[in-house]
């Protein structure tokens, strides 16, 4: 009886869980969905407690006191430009959760002296997938919150040694379903898959994080599913297959902006990029330099501003001055969108939540397909700490690095206005032709100082 | 192959393509709550972790157990409160005809 309960709530939790997902589809639902979604976790998990497994509620007791302690600032004081570290490191927890489980189920099982072969499988590729999810994600947790090198880490022969750890850790697996109750391999498999997280995030610099961050999100799925194969349980299948193919979906949608063959960033061989020896076509040209004065002029009596936000408006921290600007173009009659490219961030949708956090309504914020319509359109584009993905190269010059990534067609506003630090490359090091356009006028200084003349002087015009 | 295991692969299918139609409509907007919000959903494996640490099975199992349930717990809460967090702070603008009102008396 008691376990017909369980399995009932568990469907209403499956349910429930899609119906969520669904409801996120909207700004407008999305809020109440979560509700939902949190009403079926409390359902399931409470229904759990009456498992006929459980005996004793004193470790339990302990550990949903720990972790409820924990997830309270997780939730609550996590600053939104620590969203991408936020999120691997939960990443990192939940993979830990399953890796522990499997390795609890396969003690259990060597105990009891009966683990079958596809049982073996299962577990195998729940610590397989956990193991190696556990250490990318605190390897990827380190590397965005600055504790690591964020540049990629790469020594000779890389690839052929993440290769072998592969392999060496597909081998364990296949020798344990063969052999299920030989500790040792079990052991192996576990340290290689530990091994093979920290081989596949070192290659990598801050700038392909979102993809490894997506990607990390799949693979924790997955490693649920595996959870609910070796444990009969359809909620964790279920779960973890949302889950999985939610990061599926946005590490494809990050390796399409990004410009990287998908094929590329399921194997992670995607860190290592050619050093770009390469000159851009920008001889012949200068950079045009504006004051903020002109600049601000400029916007004032413009019909249709669009701001386009890069990583360098969150490293500056100046969301909140961006905004302000807006509104003061608003003020005067003006009309202001914000074009959010996809790897506008660290992580996907990132600026989207900054920008929402600095109080920029969601339909001002115009994702990039949709925004490169009104490009011609726009009487002023302002650039704020973006420089590959507006750089036409991507769309002109096969000899790019970053050629065939998608970018917002800046360059068809009518004026650009750039903000930018100095006149060097940017991050990548990649030249930007934008820049030397005659259209476009450079306005030097820090991001946030600039914004903040920019307001004080639309403002005043 | 097992039936039990034939039902499980076929909940995994189905359960996969409903997540693969339900969020491919999900905007990039709300890719962030996405993200936070399947971590916290992927908290489930709580109902895996309670019956580990609670199973009796001995000192080793009851603290690989306690680990995990606090570990999914965490997920949970904090996913949960952020992903709340973050979608309050997705707001329309306000009403058109108000700002346009303001707005044209404030040009010229």
């Amino acid at each position: 009886m008691n376990e017909t309960a369980i399995q009932i709530a568990y469907l209403l939790a499956a349910f429930l869980f899609i119906a969520a997902l669904r409801a996120l589809g909207r700004p407008d639902t999305a809020r109440r969905g979560m509700q939902v979604a949190a009403l079926g976790m409390l359902v399931a998990v409470a229904a759990t407690l009456l498992h006929a497994g459980i005996v004793s509620y004193g470790w339990i007791g302990a550990g949903l006191a720990i972790g409820a302690l924990a997830g309270y600032p997780l939730g609550m004081w996590v600053p939104m430009t620590a969203m991408p570290q936020r999120i691997a490191m939960s990443h990192a927890l939940g993979a830990l959760a399953a890796t522990l489980v499997g390795i609890g189920t396969y003690r259990h099982g060597l105990g009891a002296g009966e683990l079958g072969h596809g049982h073996m499988l299962a577990l195998g590729f729940e610590v397989l997938l956990g193991a190696l999810t556990v250490t990318g994600s605190l390897m990827a947790f380190g590397k965005l919150q600055g504790l690591l090198p964020g540049r990629p880490v790469t020594f000779p022969l890389q690839n052929m040694v993440t290769a072998a750890l592969f392999i060496a850790a597909a081998a364990c697996l296949v020798a344990l379903v063969i052999a299920p109750l030989s500790v040792p391999l079990f052991v192996t498999m576990l340290v290689l898959s530990l091994a093979i997280g920290v081989a596949v995030v070192l290659p990598i610099g801050g700038a392909d994080m979102p993809v490894v961050v997506s990607l990390l999100n799949s693979y924790a799925g997955l490693a649920a599913v595996a959870t609910g194969f070796a444990l009969d349980n359809n909620i964790l299948i279920v779960v973890g297959a949302l889950d999985g193919t939610s990061g599926f979906i946005l590490s494809v949608a990050m390796s399409k902006a990004m410009n990287r063959p998908f094929r590329n960033v399921l194997f992670g061989a995607f860190g290592a990029q050619p050093e770009g020896g390469q000159a851009a076509n920008t001889e012949g040209g200068e950079m045009s330099p504006i004051n903020a004065e002109d600049a601000a002029l400029r916007m004032a009596y413009a019909e249709r501003v669009v701001v386009v936000p890069g990583y360098g408006l969150a490293v500056a921290q100046a969301q909140h001055q961006a905004r302000e600007l807006g509104d003061m173009i608003e003020k005067r009659g003006g009309d202001v969108r914000f074009a959010i490219h996809p790897v506008a961030g660290r992580m996907p949708g990132h600026m989207n939540v900054l920008l929402a956090e600095a109080g920029v309504p969601y339909d001002k914020l115009v994702d990039m397909e949709d925004i490169n319509e009104r490009f011609a359109d726009t009487d002023v584009a302002l650039v704020v700490g973006a420089n590959d993905v507006v750089n036409p190269a991507a769309n002109s010059d096969p000899q790019s690095p970053i050629y065939g990534m998608p970018i917002l067609k800046v360059a068809e506003a009518r004026s650009v206005i750039v903000l930018k630090r100095g006149q060097g490359a940017g991050f990548s090091g990649v030249e930007n032709a934008l820049f030397y356009e005659q259209k476009t006028s450079m306005l030097f200084g820090d991001a946030k100082q600039s914004l903040i003349d920019l307001g004080v002087q639309v403002k005043a015009a | 192959m097992s039936e039990t295991i034939l039902i499980q692969l076929f909940v995994f299918l189905l359960a996969g393509y409903v997540g693969l139609q339900t969020i491919s409509r999900i905007p990039p907007l709300l890719h962030t709550p996405l993200m936070a919000a399947t971590n916290a959903i992927s908290g489930i494996s709580l109902v895996a972790s309670l019956v580990l640490a609670g199973s009796g099975d001995g000192l080793i199992a009851a603290i690989l157990g306690a680990v995990a349930v606090a570990c999914a717990t965490a997920n949970i809460v904090g996913g949960f409160l952020i992903t709340d967090r973050m979608l309050a702070m997705f707001r329309r603008a306000p009403s058109k005809d108000e700002e346009e009102g303001g707005a044209s008396a404030a040009d010229v």
